[in-house]
């Protein structure tokens, strides 16, 4: 096991222990999963959304590289800078090679998984820049220094208790119990930081190929305020996010903010064409948009994984995945948790290192019927493992399957197997729990059932006649 | 490939008085103030009212027939955007009044975009927005909404498009739903009947 999956084990088991923490997942995901119900009652068909939704995005993921092409000529031909960035750390030079070129000091950013995937915020202060994380969930996982616990809410794992001692710390606040006043806290707190950013950062939804504008979804509008009041404004936004037309953003925003959030429609859904035109009285002088690869266009050659590029990062297989409810979203231990990241870490970042999150499932197929776009998680996630067990299966695994295989296969080593299971089950008290207890893994925590002597089979035999 | 819109999105209306009750109850859901009113001269005088009620100290807004006209009612200082401003004054007024490009009754959201209501940020910094729009402008339904806007602008697009549906939120602490996180806390959408 690497350190990476020791780690999550570790976690995992702390995690099941910690009841309080477990409540307050479930409180809000119980929330989530009763508007979520009655916002897809809206629909007059959401099978067919997703169908229609899963088409768009697959026919879009075949024309790829036509797609960027349009997208790219359009967004130039209004003066917006287009950068590509093949690697996580492309992305943060670029963004640098920004900040020095504006002289900036301060850089205000709305939320942006993708910044996360690159560890962007990192890189710029290493370098001396202050960044600043508007959306509300965001900014209060960045006074706490960790990570978002969830792709569409980061501080779902926090009580308002919690936030108020936060935000007593770190900006001298009055402790409260309401989250309206934490909400004013914030707001009043970044007030001023829109105004002084020199650099404008934002993530994105989708980038409308055929008309070139890119797409950016909140509740907040600090993302708006990101994109109107700083000089230069940068997006950044993954190949994968194009959809060919701009009437198929009807169909897919009001089935983001459904799954996403549980509303009909979420409150700013912003289309961004370029820079500030001649006649408009405010707006960012210049535009860049980063368009990342980081192994997508790796992914979009392979037919098979290729479906989870049609992610749109809703966070619903989150949201219904049992394994996420059990262990938390910072035990994965990985920029995109649940079950879309088990699929997409190992993918991306490297089968050896997550190859655990695999694992990390039980097959239940709840996140496939959540996803919006139809991607079979849980096919995916079994093809890992095909993976697994043919490239990185130890040699005793392999040669126990083997035997599994042969006991199977003969009549004669089952009926043999199964008496000699039976002496070797009233023996094992012996050793149990001990370090040479070969069965120690599975009986740490469960019971084995009773075998018999006599099986069914033997009965059967006896008693026919 | 086409997409099957009227049997996939949720129910609207087509007719007129309909689509606007639509909107109303849309409205309500979200918490957006949805104002009806006959006359131009009565969208000065609902203003008015809202300025002693809020108190206001200063408004901001842009250059359109509808707002210059209703603009003159408020009896306090406006901040006009249009030739461009200092955003630290726009930052201290107590409310923005723009137009929009449409009203989408399926939904109770207003387009509205750089070039119709003054520019980004006249329709977000502000604590009050208030949204006016005129009887044609209603739409039925999201692809009509989107449809117009390429209708009306390709290929000269505003450089920001914005789908707006309800006042700003969060539900960031515990899931529990806080209006104005960092836009504004009102919206309120005034539409007039006879122009």
């Amino acid at each position: 096991m690497n350190n990476l999956a020791k780690k999550f084990h570790q976690d995992a088991a702390h995690m099941a222990e910690n009841v309080a923490l477990r409540n307050v997942i479930a409180t809000g995901l119980g929330k989530y999963a009763e508007g979520r119900d009655k916002k897809i009652a809206d629909f007059q068909d959401w099978q067919k959304a997703r169908e229609t939704a899963s088409q768009i995005k697959r026919e879009s993921l075949n024309n790829l590289p036509q797609n960027i092409q349009q997208l790219t000529e359009k967004l130039t031909s209004r003066g917006t800078h287009i950068h590509f960035a093949a690697t996580g750390s492309d992305v943060c030079r670029i963004v640098l090679n920004i900040l020095r070129q504006k002289k900036a000091k301060l850089m205000i950013k709305s939320k942006s998984m993708t910044s996360e995937e690159v560890h962007l915020n990192k890189a710029l202060e290493k370098e001396g820049f202050k960044v600043v994380e508007s959306d509300l969930g965001e900014f209060i996982v960045q006074l706490r220094q960790e990570p978002p616990y969830h792709i569409v809410f980061p501080a779902m794992h926090l009580t308002r208790y919690q936030i108020s001692d936060l935000f007593h710390d770190k900006l001298n606040s009055q402790p409260t119990e309401n989250p309206e006043t934490l909400t004013m806290i914030a707001r009043q707190n970044l007030r001023s930081q829109y105004i002084q950013a020199d650099v404008g950062f934002t993530g994105a939804n989708f980038a409308v190929a055929d008309t070139g504008m890119i797409s950016v979804t909140e509740n907040e509008g600090n993302s708006r305020l990101c994109g109107s009041l700083p000089k230069t404004m940068i997006t950044l936004i993954g190949i994968e996010k194009v959809i060919p037309r701009l009437e198929d953003l009807p169909l897919f925003l009001p089935m983001l903010a459904t799954v996403g959030a549980a509303q009909n429609l979420t409150a700013y859904n912003t289309l961004y064409s370029g820079p500030k035109r001649p006649e408009e009285p405010d707006g960012p002088e210049e535009y860049h948009v980063i368009l990342l690869d980081n192994g997508r266009s790796r992914l979009q050659k392979d037919p098979v994984y290729r479906e989870v590029l049609k992610c749109m990062r809703c966070g619903s297989c989150l949201n219904v995945c049992p394994i996420y409810k059990s262990v938390g979203g910072h035990t994965y231990n990985a920029t995109y948790s649940g079950p879309i990241g088990s699929v997409l870490m190992p993918k991306l970042f490297g089968m050896a290192a997550y190859k655990h999150l695999s694992f990390a499932c039980s097959l239940c197929c709840a996140c496939r019927d959540a996803c919006p776009v139809k991607i079979d998680l849980s096919h995916l996630l079994l093809k890992n493992r095909e993976t697994l067990s043919s490239q990185f299966a130890p040699k005793y695994e392999k040669l126990a399957f083997k035997g599994m295989s042969a006991l199977f296969n003969h009549p004669l080593f089952w009926s043999l197997g199964k008496k000699l299971a039976w002496i070797g089950q009233k023996l094992h008290p012996l050793i149990e729990g001990s370090a040479i207890d070969p069965a120690q893994c599975w009986t740490a925590t469960r019971k084995a059932p009773k075998l018999v002597w006599h099986s069914f089979k033997d009965l059967w035999k006896k008693y026919k006649s | 490939m086409t997409i099957d819109f009227q049997n996939i999105l949720p129910k609207t209306e087509t007719e007129y008085t309909a689509m606007v009750n639509l909107f109303a109850n849309k409205s309500a859901d979200l918490t957006t103030r949805f104002v009806k009113v006959f006359t131009q001269r009565e969208i000065g005088l609902y203003l008015n009212t809202l300025a002693t009620q809020e108190k206001w100290v200063s408004i901001a807004s842009h250059h359109t027939p509808l707002t210059d006209e209703s603009v003159i009612a408020v009896p306090v200082p406006c901040l006009w955007t249009d030739q461009g401003y200092k955003i630290e004054e726009l930052e201290k007024v107590s409310a923005s009044i723009t137009g929009c490009d449409a009203l989408i009754a399926q939904t109770g959201s207003v387009m509205l975009s750089s070039r119709t209501a003054g520019g980004r940020a006249l329709s977000i910094l502000p604590p009050h927005h208030i949204v006016l729009a005129t009887k044609n402008q209603i739409v039925p339904d999201l692809p009509t909404a989107y449809r117009m806007i390429r209708e009306k602008y390709s290929p000269n697009y505003p450089s920001m498009v914005s789908l707006v549906t309800g006042p700003s939120r969060t539900g960031d602490i515990e899931r529990i739903l806080v209006l104005g996180a960092h836009g504004p806390r009102k919206l309120t959408i005034i539409l007039v009947e006879e122009v």
